[in-house]
């Protein structure tokens, strides 16, 4: 229950006085700028734009700014500012087989054409901290030296994906098991309230602006045995597609801008049902910018809940569970309703305590009586 | 190529422009054309989507900011445009341009402002690319297990 | 695109929009009230306020269905190039746009559920007259009584019966409005 009350307006000022007092720091220090923040902190716009569901850097940098550094009340303040802009409608689904690669590997097919491409990763890091970097020295080493030996047109326009490889022989099972839906209209759950059982392109929608610590501990669940699906990674890329929308003005389509994405592709094994011959199946993680441990935990997650679909059974792991995955990956929705229990709740409270001593006194009369 | 391919280059190559530059070299061409704003700038959203497993079923991934300007030249010349980011004088200069490369001083435009666009982009593009060939893996056997 | 559809927005949308909403808002509050808006100039033969409506109510979200001679490739041009809203048959429709004879029948128009009542469509209208003369109206926002000119009285009779279900009415002439929610009660 909740009731009106006044007060404390004068305390709220201070509070946010205060603030704003230590978001800015021990003035001595150079405060930070949004491009800076834009350039150097670019894995935390990449979840802040992601999770907030609206790539655009600079907003996500002064978000970050805004929050101190908080990425879940950056992600609040994206989400809050989504929806004042009008919608000028939908792009066309991107095409990421034309995308300018920074990064492609498989773990399934050693010679990919057009190799195995690391990119700019952590991955071969010795995970030691760098002292060099506290001393605030300039830009590293020009690796651009480097790169003048390579090849300038090594990226070819398109790059096919690993999994048609096994699709061309019929090993994996096809990408959309709904071909009819090719070029419909996909339901957006940020226009109509969630209704359950739902679809596939629902699912994809809420895992990809999931909270990436949610589904990296549902997707690990799934590694560890809880709807085990023996995912491997059979194409991870990270770079820039352009995006197209259809302009009404125009009869065309024109490409409005470019983003930076990440996709993630899964073969998981199966062994066949009553209607399916064993092959191979798929789990797809497509996540904004470089953001590569959330696009495998999707693509993860996405395939334990394919299980109807693909005829498997439930056997009763959180992350088959769509109502229960569905309806805890947004942080917001979530930080909302756990934050707001801090919130004054006095009459409540209230309530709840004399309901105790109600209880007490008529325990007490009831045990006398007995005697 | 045809009108509609041209159009749709340079109104692509002009979304993608990064704000400050294109402001540079707009200024340098040093027109500002008499126009009537048909729709002001106006900044928003698009959703943009993606195909499940790539290929398959469209799915909404999220949102992206854009913003758009649509203006008609005292010729009658009508140019939209359609631009990332939430910059309202880079859409407005879209537009222009727009327009404008719909009319005889197209030439003039494309060789001041939309060839060095076009070339600068490219380079980035490529550099990046030969940035990415850099680390790409050279596998090479250490023992054969035939034995 | 004819770019004749392309004139004839606002010119000043976030200030115009927020006014018309405004008196939209207005309106509905206060059944049978006619008031006067501005800001769109759209084509013969949306009325000015009409269009003004329009501009302010309809996006990508908001299904619009086009009758009898409203239904012309320049004024769905201008409706597409200034609102991004879809046009659709009756429906599915957020919005219809007509003159009354060609807006009936009313219930091939959606009403509603009783889940999401807010899900029934929105008619506007269009009219050559405008009076505060003519039918009763009685319910929420109205003081004692008001009248209106309305084409008939028996159909927003019982439209009114179905409340919390039903259709509610922009009636435009001009850059006049006045609105008839669901909850007036409409007597002859």
């Amino acid at each position: 229950m909740y009731v009106a009350v006044k007060g404390g307006e004068r305390a709220i000022d201070s509070a946010h006085a205060w603030l704003a007092e230590e978001r800015r720091g021990a003035p001595d220090v150079p405060e930070l700028s949004i491009a800076q923040i834009r350039e150097q902190q670019g894995l935390a716009i990449n979840r802040v734009m992601a999770e907030g569901s609206l790539f655009d850097p600079d907003l996500a940098a002064l978000a970050i700014k805004q929050a101190r550094g908080d990425l879940i009340e950056a992600i609040f303040l994206i989400r809050a500012y989504r929806t004042t802009l009008p919608r000028f409608g939908a792009s066309r689904p991107v095409d990421t087989a034309a995308m300018a690669c920074d990064r492609r590997i498989s773990a399934t097919f050693k010679d990919v054409p057009g190799g195995q491409v690391l990119g700019p990763t952590f991955d071969y890091t010795h995970r030691l901290l760098d002292f060099a970097l506290a001393a605030e020295e300039g830009t590293p080493g020009d690796a651009a030296d480097e790169a003048q030996g390579a090849d300038r047109n090594a990226d070819p326009p398109r790059k096919p994906h690993v999994l048609g490889f096994l699709d061309r022989d019929g090993l994996i099972e096809p990408a959309s098991r709904e071909p009819d839906l090719a070029h419909s209209a996909p339901a957006d759950l940020t226009r109509e309230p969630l209704e359950l059982p739902a679809s596939r392109a629902l699912r994809l929608q809420a895992l990809a602006r999931a909270d990436e610590g949610f589904l990296l501990g549902l997707a690990y669940s799934t590694q560890r045995g809880y709807a085990r699906n023996h995912a491997f990674v059979g194409e991870l890329r990270i770079g820039t597609v352009a995006v197209e929308m259809d302009i009404p003005e125009l009869g065309f389509a024109i490409e409005i801008g470019e983003i930076t994405m990440t996709e993630c592709e899964t073969v998981n094994q199966f062994t066949g049902s009553k209607s399916e011959p064993p092959q191979f199946t798929r789990g797809y993680g497509l996540v904004f910018g470089q953001t590569e441990r959330k696009a495998i935990a999707m693509a993860l997650v996405d395939r334990a809940l394919r299980w109807e679909e693909l005829g498997e059974d439930f056997v009763g792991a959180p992350a088959q569970d769509a109502e229960f995955v569905l309806s805890h990956a947004d942080n917001i929705q979530a930080t909302g309703f756990l934050e707001h229990i801090k919130l004054p709740h006095y009459v409540d409270f209230q309530s709840e305590l004399e309901l105790v001593r109600k209880l007490r006194r008529d325990a007490e009369t009831g045990a006398e009586g007995a005697k | 190529m045809g009108e509609i391919e041209k159009r749709k280059g340079w109104m692509g190559l002009l979304a993608r422009a990064p704000t400050a530059r294109l402001a540079a070299l707009w200024q340098g061409f040093g027109l500002e054309p008499e126009h009537t704003l048909l729709r002001p700038p106006e900044i928003g959203a698009v959703m943009v989507r993606g195909r499940a497993g790539a290929t398959g079923a469209p799915f909404n991934l999220g949102e992206m900011t854009v913003t758009r300007c649509s203006t008609r030249l005292a010729c009658g010349a009508v140019g939209h445009g359609y631009v990332q980011g939430r910059d309202k004088a880079h859409a407005r200069t879209a537009a222009l341009i727009d327009a404008l490369m719909q009319t005889p001083c197209a030439d003039a435009l494309s060789a001041a402002v939309l060839d060095p666009l076009a070339a600068e982009l490219d380079l980035t593009r490529s550099r990046r690319a030969a940035r990415a060939a850099a680390t790409k893996v050279d596998f090479f056997t250490l023992v054969r297990g035939e034995d | 695109m004819d770019t004749d559809a392309l004139s004839g927005g606002f010119a000043d949308a976030p200030v115009q929009a927020a006014h018309a909403f405004r008196a939209a808002m207005t309106a509905m509050a206060q059944p049978g009230r006619i008031r006067q808006v501005a800001g769109a100039a759209p084509p013969a033969p949306l009325s000015a306020a009409a269009g003004t409506l329009v501009l302010a109510l309809c996006d990508a979200d908001t299904p619009v269905h086009l009758t009898g001679v409203h239904d012309t490739p320049m004024l769905r041009d201008w409706i597409t190039f200034h609102t991004g809203a879809p046009l659709c048959a009756a429906g599915a429709c957020s919005f219809a746009i007509g003159v009354w004879d060609a807006l009936r029948p009313l219930d091939r128009f959606a009403c509603g559920t009783s889940d999401y009542p807010d899900r029934g469509a929105t008619l506007i209208v269009e009219t050559d007259r405008l009076e505060p003369a003519g039918a009763t109206l009685q319910g929420p926002g109205i003081a004692r009584q008001a009248a209106l000119s309305l084409p008939e009285t028996d159909v927003f009779r019982r439209n009114a019966a179905r409340f919390p279900l039903g259709l509610d009415f922009f009636f435009t002439c001009g850059d006049r409005l006045a609105a008839l929610p669901r909850s007036t009660k409409v007597t002859s």
